[in-house]
Formats: C-alpha cells, structure tokens, sequence
C-alpha cells in the first residue's frame, strides 16, 4: 500500500518537560487512522508537530515522499496537510461561506494587481471558487447557513465548518483534533458521515485524534496509542481494545465505557 | 570622561528604573503596557512643583505627599480607563484607551500648568570634584534615594502578603481569585506602588535638570519602557537593571558618539533587543497553548 | 397613526444597491460642484485637508484595522513623502510627477524595512518601536541641517504642473485632491472586498488558523505596512507642494496621534468609518477654533469614552458588508445555489 505519511522520531521538548519523545508512525493511502491516549498523552502537540506550528527539535515527517520537516506551517498547509483545532478555531468575524472560501487556495492567493485594477475580469475565475465553495458546504450540511455569522452557529455545526474549512485547502491528509468533543449521539453520526464520505469519496486520508471509544472503534483503521509523549501501542482496534498497556494507561478499567448515550 | 559619564549613567539610570519598575510590574499583572504612566508621574511632578513653590513646604514632606499624590492618580487612570474594559478582553481597545489617557494627561497640564517648561526649586546645587569626576549633591541624593525606594519595594514585594499577592497575580489573575485574593485591589494596589515611585523618580528628574514641563513623560517613559524590556518586561530585578543599562549606554553615547542623537540610543537598543531577545534580560517566555 | 406608519417605514429603510450607487453619484457630483459654488478660501483649505487626511486615515486603516499591526508611527511615511519630494524637486529641479514616483517607491522601502522588526511582536511592543521610529525619524529630520535645513524647515516648494498647466490655485488642487482620495478609496473598497483583503482579515483575526490554511502572515502585514506606507507617503508628496513649506513640526507625534484618532473613532477596518474619522476630526477642531487649547484633551478624552462604550468605532468591522466576494461575483453564475443534484453527505 501507498505510504502517505512517515514520522520518524519526532521529538519536542519544552525546557525540561518532553512532549512527544521520539515517536514514530505511518499513514496509509486511503485508511483512517485514530489516534488515541490520555490526557496530556502529547496528541495535540503530535498535531502541531505535523502541521508546523511547532518545530520538531528531532526527528523527521515525510509527507507525499518529501521531507517536510522544516517547512513553514502555510506551506505545508498549500502543500497538502489540513487541520481542525481542537479548541476551535473559526474566523468568528466571519461568515460560514466566508470560513470555507478564505480556505479555498484559489481566493487567499489572489494578487493585489489583478485583484485591484482588473476585478471584473476575475469574475469568472471567482465563480468557480464560489461554486466550489457551496459544493463543501452541501458535504457537510451548511448550505442553508451561507449567510450566518461563523460565531452564531450551535457548537456541534461550528465543529462541522472548521471541517470543511479544511477541506476547501484540496488537502492530501485532514488532521481532525477531537471532532467530535461536545457533540451528541445525532451529530456524531452526521460527523462519522462526512468523515465516511471525505475518506470514501473524496478519496482523502483522515488522522483522527479523538476520546471517544465507540466511534474511534467504529470509524477506525487503524489505531496509535500515545502515552506521556511516546507511542505505547499500535494496531487494529480489536488488537488495542485488548492491549495491556493500553488498559493500563486509562487508570486499569476493565472495559472501554461508551460517553455519551 | 568615562567615569564622569558612569555617574551621569548611574543617576539618570536610577530614574529610569523606578519608572521602568512600574511598567514591568503592570505588566506582569495585566500584561498591558500602562501608557499613561509616565504621564502620571509629570503630573505628580507638578503637583510636587505646586507643593513647594506655593505651599512651601519643606522638601522632604513635599516628596512623599507629591508621591502619594502621583500613587492615587495612577490607581484613579485604572479605575477610570482600564478596568472597564478589561472585562470584555479586547486588547486593542486597552490600548487605544491607555493612549488616549496618556494623550488627555499631558494636554491638561498643559492647559492647567502652561506648555513652558518651569523650574524645579527645592535643594541647592552644590558640586563637588573627585579627580576628573565632577558631580553634585543632588546626584548623590538621586542615587540614595534611588537605592532605597529599591530597598522598600524589595521588602514590600518580597517580604509582604501584598506582596506575595501581587507576585501570584503576576502568574495567573484566575488562579489568584481562586485563591480568595482580591485581585482587583491588588491591581489597584500594583499601579499604585508603581506610580509612587514614578513619582519619586519625577521629583528627582525636575530637581536633575531643574525642569518640569508637560510633555516630560514622554520622553522619560519612552526610555523607562525600553529599560523594562531590556531587563525584561514583567521582570522587577530586569527593570532595575534595565534601568541603569539604559542610562549608563545613554550617557556614553552622548559623550562618545554624539548628543543631538541622545534620545534615539534608548530607542535603538530597545528595537535591537525585541529584534533578537524579546524576552530581554531576564523576562520568562510565555508559550501559547495552540 | 399615519405617522407612527412612515416612522416604522424609516426605521426599516434599505438602501438597495441601485440607490447606493445613485447615492454615490450624487456625493461625487456635489463634491465636483463644490469649488464652483464656495469661493472661501479658508473652507476649501478644510475641505482638502479632509482630503488629506481622509486617505491618511485610510492607509493607517489598513494598517492597524484589517492586518491588526498598531502602527503609532504613521507620521514617518506622511513626513518622509513630503521630505524626499520637496527636495527632489528644489535640489533637482525634478517635476513633481517624477518625484512622487520616486518618493513613493523610497517610502515604500523604507515601509517595508521599518515593518520588519515588528513582524514577530504583539500589539503593545509594535505600537512602542513604531513610536520609535518616529521619533528617531523626528530626531533626523531636525539634525540633519545640510540636507532638511533642520527645524527652519524647506520654504518655496515648487507647484507641480502638467506641460504649462501649473496647478497654483487653490481649486486646482482641490481637484487634484479629490482624484487622488477617489482613487485610493477605489483602491481600498476592492483591494477588501478581494481575496487578499479577505486572507489579510482572517491573519489579523487568528495568524494559527490562518496559517493553517496556507496564509502566510509575515507576507500580508508586510504588505499592509507597505501599501499603507506608500498611501501615506502620497499625501505628504501632496501636501509638500500644497502647501509650499514643511518643515519637522508638521510631522509630530501629535500627528500619528491624531491620525490613531480617526481611525479608532471611524472604526477599525470601514471604509467609511475611517473617512468619516477623518473628516469629523479635521474639521471638529476648526469649527471649534476658540476651543483649539481643548483639542488634544478631547482627543484622548474621546478615545476612553470610545473604548469603554463603542469599541468598534462609528463603522467598524463589525458593520461589514457580509459576503461581500459573493455578492460581487455571483451575478455571472449561471448555476444558481440549489439547481445541483444530490443530498448533503452529513444527512445520508
């Protein structure tokens, strides 16, 4: 199988604490691959290692068989990695359409002297971005809220947009930092939807960072097990649901309990 | 000449690390630069002048009441142009308002005290000579009074419950309140003090150069600040020690170099050190969790 | 009853965009007629420095309201343009149309350098070394007496002219003002409603996010500083020879001040928020000239009271047109919203 994404090693310290030590994993072409552990276990800094918004003190990340370790977070970004955040991040001043437009590559690369002397003659360039842009509002299910203020959308829709927001970027590989946090029942199964559906259709590769145990089981591929900023399991999700480490790193319960229900 | 411009350095750098300790502390409690601070103490500055030229009084009390004078309207600028807005976290608008505070305070006294610059009489100046080192006693007094405002605010800071509380602001305001601290009181209580002794550094100032004008905290707060980021914003030994670096490299670069650039050295070395360390001497780095 | 009826009606009146280009027309033609009807001299001597000051506002605007950068140097740009034009002009006999190109392309250098230092800071530290900047900018126009003639200042600019045409009325000039403000707010409404506006505004709002989708922001606030920079550099090309002498104490900190003000009043980031700064607090001061002594306190009064109660300024971002990209280029799209087949994936 293709290999789209290799870490080697990466490691980040911050004065004396070790966030991610020395972790090492890959991504295949076309599977979803989870990546689970405790609280502070260095997840999100794995994230921010991957996108560039941290820079690794070792290691390396090869991504599309290219070393993009040094490069700069808006490169990579053009380059193919997405993100969401995982406290989000929308442009609260902002409207919907204007989030997922903002990302489309098409708009945030306009120059200033076509943009300034010649605007008419962009209209035709600039339509197709807009089009582009109500077709990933359609996928997520925002079509209706065009107009609405990024900042007075519900919590389980703001999740939804800065999801296709990363898309609207043409990524390779979508980063999803916890997606589905403080959604209900209903909103994670439109979620596991358009996850299915960018994975399935779009044809594009998905790591998930995420708590809960029934849709990380659900949706997942593969899973990678981090604890205290190393990896301490890997595997398919029969194969981590009996892993001992694994049990032992969410404080020794017996069972994976659902959260929501 | 060199040690001549290391007793100037000394002296002016005295003052401008009293001045510069406000900031810093201010800083480090609210994270918001006090604009209006220095503008704070010209005004205490002139209410020092109206102590002693109309109500003659002696110039040691006229010092500690025109200090006091200065801590309250530090705290009133506060209450009246920071807490407000401080609720509803809009760094910008704390800046545009911290201005404008800063803009109102010199244009009143113009307008109450005159735009010419007036002269400061409290001591006579007596100058003494050790070998090719000429000072006079007001310097003297500058520094020992400068040494001990240190001293207080070192006790005070360090050796206090208020002080303690401050310090504990100065790392987290929510995790302060949590404690049962009144944080609010202790933010009126931190531009206070700083505004004390911005006062004593006023007074010192208009004796120096026998000078007292509105537009005095301009410059003099400009050059305070760049000693606050030297040391380190937020860092109280990193405004003292900010403070005398930029008076002793300002007095050596008027000497040396040239003193119709006088006021520019301040300003360059501040640019150089947020160019490669804006953590300065001693400041800490505040990492944002993303 | 009938009166209640026509006041519900005011309160929701739109103006359709027909009206609004209607409007505009109006305004433009009002302010063409202008010079024909008030011969005053005085008042049209107020009128072009709202002008000036209008596309002052506009470029700090750009600065600080839509790449969040809070420039307190602004005064640098304006000063530098008036400087190198004036003296292009008197040392080299240069036309002033040369000489503006010139200083515009020096002004834009020198924007671009003094941003430098100020891409890795926050607010407060940029507002400090801007401030800097303009006082060691300040610093050198008063000591550099060979080359500005220090604190005398540079007297006998000459007028700009085009073949034997010489602009050295002040209608001309008025004229002259007037095409250069239309232009810049042209400049300004489309470089908004653009995608580089629109990925300057996201940068400001979060750099994170924004770098996360492929924005690099080191690129837009150099830009900003640069645009905004060159604005300002115009206009003191403009006033140099409008006025005919400059000299350092037009170029103060007082100034960039003043300038702050109009863009904090209009509101940061509006258009016509920033005109609307700017022609309130230039012409404020003159009607209220037995009050000039107040003027800096109303100034710093006003910018408390201002951040306490309307921070987002009279026209702010806030009041933005939404989706202003779609709105412009929608027009040509043949396939309406709603026409394409197939439901959302999120309700499969």
């Amino acid at each position: 199988m293709e290999k789209v994404l290799q870490v080697s090693d990466v490691t980040i310290r911050f004065g004396g604490l070790t966030a991610v030590d020395h972790v090492s994993l890959e991504q295949y072409k076309g599977e979803i691959l989870s990546l689970i552990g405790p609280n502070g276990a260095g997840k999100t800094t794995f994230f921010n290692l991957l996108t560039g918004v941290y820079q690794a003190n070792e290691g390396e990340i090869v991504f599309k068989n290219t070393d993009v370790t040094k490069m700069k977070a808006y490169d990579r970004a053009n380059f193919g990695i997405a993100r969401t955040f995982q406290n989000i991040r929308l442009f609260t001043s902002m409207t919907v359409f204007e989030n997922i437009l903002i990302a489309h590559p098409g708009c945030n690369q306009e120059k200033i002297i076509p943009s300034v002397l010649f605007p008419r003659g962009m209209r035709k360039k600039r339509g197709a971005i807009i089009e582009k842009c109500q077709d990933i509002l359609r996928i997520i299910g925002l079509e209706d809220m065009e107009d609405e203020l990024a900042i007075n959308l519900p919590y389980g829709k703001q999740r939804l947009l800065e999801i296709g927001r990363a898309l609207a970027t043409d990524p390779q590989l979508l980063l999803l930092d916890e997606p589905g946090a403080g959604m209900n029942g209903f909103e994670k199964k439109e979620l596991t939807n358009v996850v299915r559906f960018i994975t399935d259709v779009m044809q594009k590769d998905v790591l998930i960072i995420e708590h809960d145990m029934k849709f990380i089981m659900n949706i997942s591929d593969r899973i990678v097990v981090l604890d205290h900023g190393t990896k301490i399991a890997e595997g398919t999700p029969s194969e981590i649901q009996s892993d001992e480490k694994v049990i032992q790193a969410y404080l020794g319960s017996g069972t994976f309990e659902d959260d929501d229900e | 000449m060199f040690l001549q411009q290391m007793v100037n350095g000394l002296t002016i750098g005295g003052i401008y690390a009293l001045v510069a300790l406000g900031y810093s502390m201010v800083y480090g409690v609210l994270q918001i630069v006090n604009w209006a601070h220095a503008d704070v103490m010209m005004i205490g500055t002139f209410i020092g002048l109206l102590l002693v030229s109309q109500l003659h009084m002696p110039v040691l009390a006229m010092i500690i009441l025109a200090a006091m004078f200065t801590a309250l309207i530090g705290m009133g600028v506060e209450r009246i142009a920071y807490r407000p807005i401080q609720s509803s976290n809009r760094r910008m608008a704390v800046l545009v308002s911290a201005l404008g505070m800063s803009v109102f305070l010199q244009n009143l006294a113009q307008l109450v005290f005159g735009g010419a610059t007036q002269g400061f009489p409290t001591i006579e100046k007596i100058p003494y000579t050790v070998g090719s080192v000429s000072f006079t006693n007001v310097q003297v007094i500058i520094i020992v009074l400068t040494v001990v405002m240190l001293i207080v605010l070192y006790v005070l800071v360090y050796k206090t419950k208020m002080g303690m509380a401050m310090r504990a602001c100065s790392v987290s305001i929510p995790n302060a309140k949590l404690m049962g601290i009144n944080t609010n009181r202790v933010i009126s209580a931190t531009f206070g003090l700083g505004a004390f002794m911005a006062g004593i550094a006023g007074i010192c100032v208009g004796t120096y150069y026998n000078a007292v004008y509105p537009t005095m905290g301009y410059m003099l707060g400009m050059k305070a600040f760049s000693a606050a980021i030297l040391g380190g914003i937020g860092s109280i030994p990193g405004a003292v020690a900010g403070g005398f670096l930029i008076g002793i490299i300002e007095s050596l670069g008027a000497g040396y170099i040239s003193s119709g650039y006088r006021d520019a050295y301040a300003f360059i070395i501040m640019i150089i050190i947020l160019a490669i360390r804006p953590s300065g001497l001693f400041g800490a780095k505040r990492i944002e969790k993303v | 009853m009938n009166k209640l009826k026509t006041l519900q009606k005011l309160k929701t009146f739109k103006i359709s965009p027909k009206n609004k280009a209607i409007l505009l027309a109006v305004l433009v033609a009002a302010l063409v007629a202008v010079p024909f009807i008030i011969t005053d001299k005085y008042i049209l001597h107020i009128i072009i420095a709202c002008f000036i000051y209008s596309c002052l506002a506009l470029s700090l605007n750009l600065i600080i309201g839509l790449s969040g950068q809070f420039s307190l140097g602004h005064v640098t740009f304006y000063g530098l343009g008036a400087y190198i034009t004036a003296l292009l002009m008197m040392r080299l006999n240069m036309s002033f149309w040369l000489a503006l190109l010139i200083s515009a392309v020096c002004v834009g250098i020198v924007g671009c350098l003094l941003a430098l230092p100020t891409l890795n800071l926050r607010g407060d530290y940029i507002a400090v070394v801007t401030l800097g900047f303009g006082e060691v900018f300040r610093l050198i126009l008063v000591n550099a007496i060979d080359v500005t003639r220090g604190p005398m200042g540079l007297p006998n600019i000459p007028k700009p002219s085009i073949g034997s045409f010489v602009f050295d009325s002040k209608i001309k000039f008025y004229f002259l003002g007037l095409v250069i403000m239309i232009l810049v707010i042209i400049f300004m409404k489309r470089l908004t409603a653009s995608g580089f506006g629109m990925a300057m505004l996201s940068m400001k709002e979060d750099e994170i996010a924004a770098s996360a989708i492929g924005i690099n922001p080191v690129k837009y606030k150099l830009w900003a500083f640069v645009i905004g920079a060159v604005i300002a550099g115009v206009m003191g090309s403009f006033y140099a020879v409008f006025m005919g002498f400059i000299s350092p104490s037009s170029f103060q900190y007082s100034e960039s001040i003043s300038m702050v003000s109009m863009v904090v009043l209009g509101g940061l980031g509006g258009i016509p928020g920033s005109i609307i700064g700017a022609v309130v607090l230039t012409i404020l001061p003159e009607a209220l000239r037995t009050f000039s002594q107040y003027r800096m306190i109303i100034f710093g009064a006003a910018m408390v009271i201002m951040m306490i109660f309307k921070p987002n300024g009279l026209w702010g971002l806030d009041k933005r047109v939404r989706n202003i990209y779609k709105l412009n280029n929608i027009r040509t799209l043949k396939m309406k919203r709603g026409a394409k087949d197939g439901k959302s994936a999120a309700s499969i």
